[in-house]
């Protein structure tokens, strides 16, 4: 499969704090990785580095330019980045998605809202493009936002805890959307919930100040050793068992 | 004959202060309504007074002071809460305070000649020049154009700032200008309301029109209307009983508020009787 991007060695920090130390990773077309980690591990970092909203102090992330550029990644934030009681309504947050490959003048056309419009019937939402995020619920404010992610084809989809705000009904249908959505582009998902998501990525990263690369979705735990703590992990397989282990 | 004109002047002053007050007011008012930025105002305008004060000190237009001290104090809080570096609601209170003691200060200096204080604090019909209403027409055009051409980026950036930046690299431009000219739109608008009751006039023609609407550009535009309503008939109160122009203008929209909050109700409860709210 062809790569997106690679990381070599590279290391982040804010101020003095080190975040990220040599940190090498290599994205494919059509990968799903899941980002785990402890909070503060840096998980949001990488997708940052990813973004271009902060700058490695070390190391560098290479673009495959042919397949991807910064205009071809989508990004579903922690929700809490928009003020739901904002009066705008879902297809204009959905329509920003496109803002990405327009200038700071700029009109949307009717076949961009035709666009939103797809979208919104394909995230099951049709019907509410007038509504705010106020009329909605949690499963469906998320479901505007992955909208305003995908809305631009993306080559590349950054998640950054979407099983935040979800309720479990919604949370398999999510799980299904982002399956479909893994065939047209490569997806990166940040979470805390390990055991969730192991049933539904391909491969996972586990982050905390370094990261650990596994090309299964295979969570054991020698794979969370990075967490530095005792863990509980739930595993969804044929028979559902609890481990619990204290790390050396 | 000269009484009728002079009644004339003040009619075309009222229709085009009032115009121009409630376009200015209705765009800035929205957006600093919407995007929570009414204590920050609060803080600008007050701020200005100080502007106010060292511009008679220095025998210059006060006007001009006040616009210079309201941009600066309003891109200062606004690069301070960017770059984390204070509490932004207490960096506004010690600049709404500082502000004001400034002001009172160099008023007090200034020798001879003391200015009608109260014509600042709370407005007044006879202050206002044709060089005012000339200038809050030219913020009108400005501000139009502005929110017409960029309307989308500034919508976008004022919504979730944090996504806006993933594709932007403008948005602290965009904040800054924004911030300046919703600063200028509170000076200008300062000589109609004065500085105790301008906030008003800008936070309250949005939230009458956000009793009906939901979405930024309806609320725009009944903002201007329900904005034209209250400072036209705060106007015409306020010149045919003698009352500082601010007060009853605010006054006004205030009962505007709520006779518009009295009707909404009744149509809910005629429109779904039995639910008495629902979610529409």
């Amino acid at each position: 499969m062809a790569l997106l991007f690679e990381m070599h060695s590279l290391s982040a920090s804010y101020d003095a704090n080190l975040v990220l130390q040599d940190v090498n990773l290599e994205v494919c077309e059509n990968d799903f990785i899941g980002v785990i980690g402890p909070n503060g591990g840096g998980k949001t970092t990488l997708l940052k580095i990813i973004l271009g909203l902060l700058k490695p102090v070390k190391g560098e992330i290479i673009f495959n330019t042919e397949l991807l550029n910064r205009n071809a990644i989508g990004y579903l934030p922690q929700i809490s980045t928009g003020d739901s009681y904002y009066p705008v309504t879902v297809t204009d947050i959905i329509l920003s998605g496109l803002m990405i490959n327009k200038g700071i003048i700029s009109r949307m056309s009717s076949a961009d809202k035709d666009k939103a419009d797809m979208v919104i019937d394909e995230l099951g939402l049709t019907g509410l493009g007038g509504s705010t995020l106020t009329e909605l619920s949690g499963g469906q404010i998320q479901r505007v936002f992955l909208g305003r992610a995908i809305i631009a084809d993306p080559r590349l989809l950054l998640l950054d805890e979407p099983a935040n705000f979800v309720d479990t009904t919604f949370e398999n249908n999510f799980y299904e959307k982002l399956k479909e959505l893994n065939k047209r582009m490569a997806i990166l998902m940040v979470s805390h919930d390990v055991g969730t998501i192991s049933s539904h990525i391909k491969s996972f990263a586990c982050v905390n100040m370094n990261l650990h690369y596994h090309q299964s979705n295979e969570i054991t735990n020698e794979d969370l050793v990075a967490y530095g703590c005792p863990i509980q992990l739930v595993t969804h397989g044929d028979v559902p068992h609890t481990v619990l282990k204290r790390h050396k | 004959m000269e009484a009728s004109i002079f009644q004339y002047e003040f009619i075309i002053k009222g229709i085009l202060g009032a115009i121009f007050a409630s376009i200015t007011a209705g765009l800035a008012g929205t957006y600093i309504v919407s995007k929570r930025m009414v204590f920050l105002s609060g803080g600008i305008t007050h701020a200005s007074f100080g502007g106010i004060g060292i511009g008679y000190f220095m025998g210059i237009n006060p006007v001009v002071g006040a616009a210079v001290f309201g941009i600066f104090s309003a891109l200062g809080v606004e690069y301070l809460s960017v770059n984390h570096k204070i509490r932004e609601d207490s960096a506004i209170g010690i600049l709404w305070a500082f502000g004001m003691a400034t002001g009172i200060i160099f008023i007090y200096l200034t020798p001879g000649y003391s200015p009608n204080l109260m014509s600042y604090l709370f407005g007044s019909i006879l202050t206002v020049t044709n060089a005012d209403i000339l200038a809050l027409g030219i913020m009108s055009v400005i501000l139009v154009s502005y929110f017409s051409i960029f309307y989308r980026t500034i919508l976008y950036i004022s919504f979730d700032e944090v996504f806006a930046r993933t594709y932007s690299s403008y948005v602290d431009v965009f904040k800054y200008i924004t911030t300046s000219l919703i600063a200028l739109t509170i000076v200008l608008n300062i000589r109609m309301a004065g500085v105790v009751l301008v906030l008003s006039l800008l936070t309250i023609p949005p939230n009458i029109a956000m009793i009906f609407t939901k979405t930024y550009f309806k609320i725009v535009i009944w903002s201007i209307l329900s904005g034209f309503v209250g400072t036209f008939a705060g106007y015409a109160f306020s010149y045919s009983v003698g009352i500082p122009v601010g007060a009853t203008i605010i006054f006004t929209l205030v009962i505007l508020w709520v006779i518009a909050k009295c009707v909404n109700h009744i149509i809910t409860k005629i429109s779904y009787p039995r639910t008495g709210s629902i979610r529409l």
